[in-house]
């Protein structure tokens, strides 16, 4: 093989400028393809870790995903019924027994859960109403289950604690209303309830919407507020692994009746929405090496065209059928290996410059880096994909050149 | 004629590097061309064969059959005493590598590499020798053939005369039993086609391999010790 290595460089090197042109499609190629799916991915990887560390892996709600059976229905299964104008039974909403649930939940493995009891309150400050949701939390477990305390710009969730008339907001709101830390602030609930509450920690997290509406306090307090006793609307679980929220939220809502939604089926949209687009990026950079591909199988179509005498010669010396393949399957995969030697430093070089652009997205207020994901098995491929491209490319003119039957040159010479 | 004695009569006799037996080739299509008609030859150790004819007699496409370059629609070739004639292509270029060593009217070196670089091919090929011993050889049988300076030269950088001494020592390089030249001085001066002549006239006589060459050239003929004469495809003379 070293011979045929020795010989497929030589092919390469007589011919510099055709082999230095197919090596440009090829470099260009790998760097295109390296970094648009480096960008890609990043910013796949980004959002799918805000998808998945600021929200509940899974939430259970205080709801059924199919209407309870009658009791007809359920003391006469196989009988055909029709029931119309059933009037629901009238029943406070909240998810019954959540205590029950949440010991059992928080005695599982590789599993945090928590209570929440959310509420619309209006806040009434210098004579202007401003709607809030009420995040009513065990403090304790805020932490735990949450990644607020992340963001907290002023305070933290033990003031939370050690207050419990206390309430984090965001700065978006703070700043709106011209709030400060400390400040007493007036709630309505819709039950008409009113209750006062100090401010005790602030939060920023970038996205301007939740900044200014989103609020956490002692669900005890919206509880009382809204006239729901030992009542939650909702339970938040996080998991060790984060994949095993679907299997998961589907068994406990087989084990407890309630609608228990994971964060992937609710980002089924999303999920659909990132592989159309996966695809669709996939297809426009492999194109260009497939276009890479293409000059390769030019230079080496032609060099086994010029070639056919050195071929016929190189047959007649007792060179077999498959060397002559390899030949110019060599000079396929050394244009695919010099392609990726240069085109992945080509490709680094331009997620660097890529990296160090800052931009606004829409619904952020703080400027962010282009995500780029650095990681090995996006070099890998595009290294991988590029090699391929020029092996497979020059596999066919490798295939004719191992074809040539020297008779049928020499008697044309000679 | 008997089985047995049938079987006898297929079998190579004595001891030749070369034999053919009835050898045809026709060029099957519309009109069938018939470039060899059933020619049989033996070929011994020392032997300097010249195969002489007209133009389109048939020369080039006898030795492109018994150089195993080209299949007989008919007869057997057998090389060092093997049938060689149903040898699949691989086999074929094997037995090649091995036992045969071509010289063609061009020196048909490959441009890309210098003179030692095409002599050591072949031998890099079989892989027998070390890279030190191939390139020891190269050198030796460069400098025999009084090209010693033109080792570093490429093809282009060498004269005609040069360039087929190359050639000769390429086909020499893993010492075969067989060389076939076609036409080898056809396309040489005349003090380089006289040296060429003797080269191969040389290697005939060292004893140990033979030489067949086509030729059109009288005095090339005349210095083989054999000689046949083709004409449309039959040996016309055996001398």
């Amino acid at each position: 093989m070293r011979l045929l290595a020795f010989i497929a460089l030589k092919h390469l090197l007589a011919r510099k400028r055709q082999s230095i042109v197919s090596l440009l499609g090829i470099v260009i190629g790998v760097a295109f393809f390296l970094t648009i799916s480096s960008l890609m991915q990043g910013s796949e990887k980004d959002f799918m870790k805000r998808l998945v560390d600021n929200s509940p892996h899974i939430t259970v709600y205080d709801e059924y995903r199919t209407p309870r059976k009658q009791p007809l229905q359920t003391l006469h299964p196989d009988a055909v019924i029709e029931l119309r104008h059933v009037t629901p039974e009238t029943e406070t909403r909240g998810v019954r027994g959540y205590r029950q649930i949440l010991d059992q939940l928080q005695a599982t493995p590789g599993v945090r859960a928590s209570a929440v009891l959310t509420a619309q309150a209006i806040l009434s400050y210098a004579g202007r109403d401003i709607s809030l949701n009420l995040n009513g939390m065990i403090p304790s477990e805020i932490r735990d289950i949450t990644t607020i305390e992340d963001h907290m710009t002023q305070g933290g969730v033990d003031d939370l604690i050690a207050n419990r008339d206390g309430i984090i907001v965001g700065e978006g709101l703070m700043k709106k209303e011209n709030l400060r830390m400390g400040d007493n602030i007036t709630l309505a609930s819709s039950t008409g309830q009113v209750r006062t509450f100090k401010i005790v920690a602030a939060f920023r997290t970038g996205r301007a919407n939740y900044d200014e509406t989103e609020a956490f306090v002692d669900i005890k307090r919206v509880q009382a507020m809204t006239g729901r006793s030992n009542r939650a609307n909702s339970i938040i679980i996080k998991l060790a692994d984060p994949n095993a929220a679907l299997a998961f939220s589907r068994a406990l809502e087989a084990r407890i009746g309630y609608k228990s939604v994971s964060w992937q089926e609710a980002s089924e949209d999303l999920m659909s929405t990132l592989f159309i687009r996966n695809l669709i990026m996939y297809s426009v950079v492999s194109a260009v090496l497939i276009v890479a591909a293409f000059g390769i199988y030019n230079i080496i179509s032609t060099v086994v065209m010029e070639k056919h005498r050195d071929i016929a010669i190189l047959k007649s010396m007792g060179f077999q059928a498959l060397d002559i393949q390899h030949i110019f399957l060599v000079q396929g995969a050394l244009l695919g290996i010099a392609g990726c030697l240069t085109g992945l430093p080509l490709g680094m070089a331009l997620m660097t410059a890529l990296g160090r652009v800052r931009f606004k997205p829409p619904g952020l207020t703080d400027p962010v880096n282009m995500p780029l994901d650095w990681s090995a098995p996006q070099f890998i491929l595009a290294g991988s994909f590029a090699f391929a491209a020029a092996v497979l490319a020059s596999y066919l003119p490798a295939r004719k050149a191992a074809q040539v039957q020297p008779v049928d040159i020499l008697r044309g010479n000679t | 004629m008997t089985g047995a004695a049938k079987k006898a009569a297929q079998e190579p006799q004595g001891d030749f590097l070369l034999e053919a037996r009835e050898v045809a080739r026709v060029l099957e299509g519309d009109v069938p061309v018939h470039l060899v008609r059933g020619v049989s030859l033996t070929v011994k150790a020392g032997d300097f064969l010249a195969i002489t004819g007209p133009s389109g007699s048939g020369k080039s496409s006898l030795l492109y059959l018994l150089g195993l370059l080209d299949t007989p629609s008919t007869g057997e070739v057998f090389i060092g005493g093997r049938d060689a004639s149903m040898l699949n292509d691989d086999a074929r270029a094997r037995v090649r590598l091995e036992n045969l060593g071509f010289i063609f009217q061009f020196h048909f070196l490959l441009p890309e590499f210098t003179a030692l670089e095409n002599v050591m091919m072949p031998m890099r090929r079989l892989g027998r020798l070390s890279d030190r011993e191939i390139k020891a050889r190269a050198e030796k049988l460069l400098t025999d053939l009084g090209l010693g300076d033109q080792v570093k030269k490429l093809p282009r950088q060498m004269s005609g005369g040069q360039a087929q001494r190359v050639a000769i020592a390429r086909a020499l390089a893993n010492d075969p039993m067989l060389i076939l030249a076609d036409e080898p001085t056809g396309n040489l001066d005349t003090a380089s086609s006289r040296n060429v002549q003797m080269i191969l006239k040389d290697i005939a006589a060292q004893g140990n391999r033979a030489v067949v060459a086509v030729t059109h050239e009288t005095d090339f003929a005349e210095k083989a010790g054999r000689r046949i004469h083709l004409v449309d495809g039959r040996i016309a003379e055996n001398a």
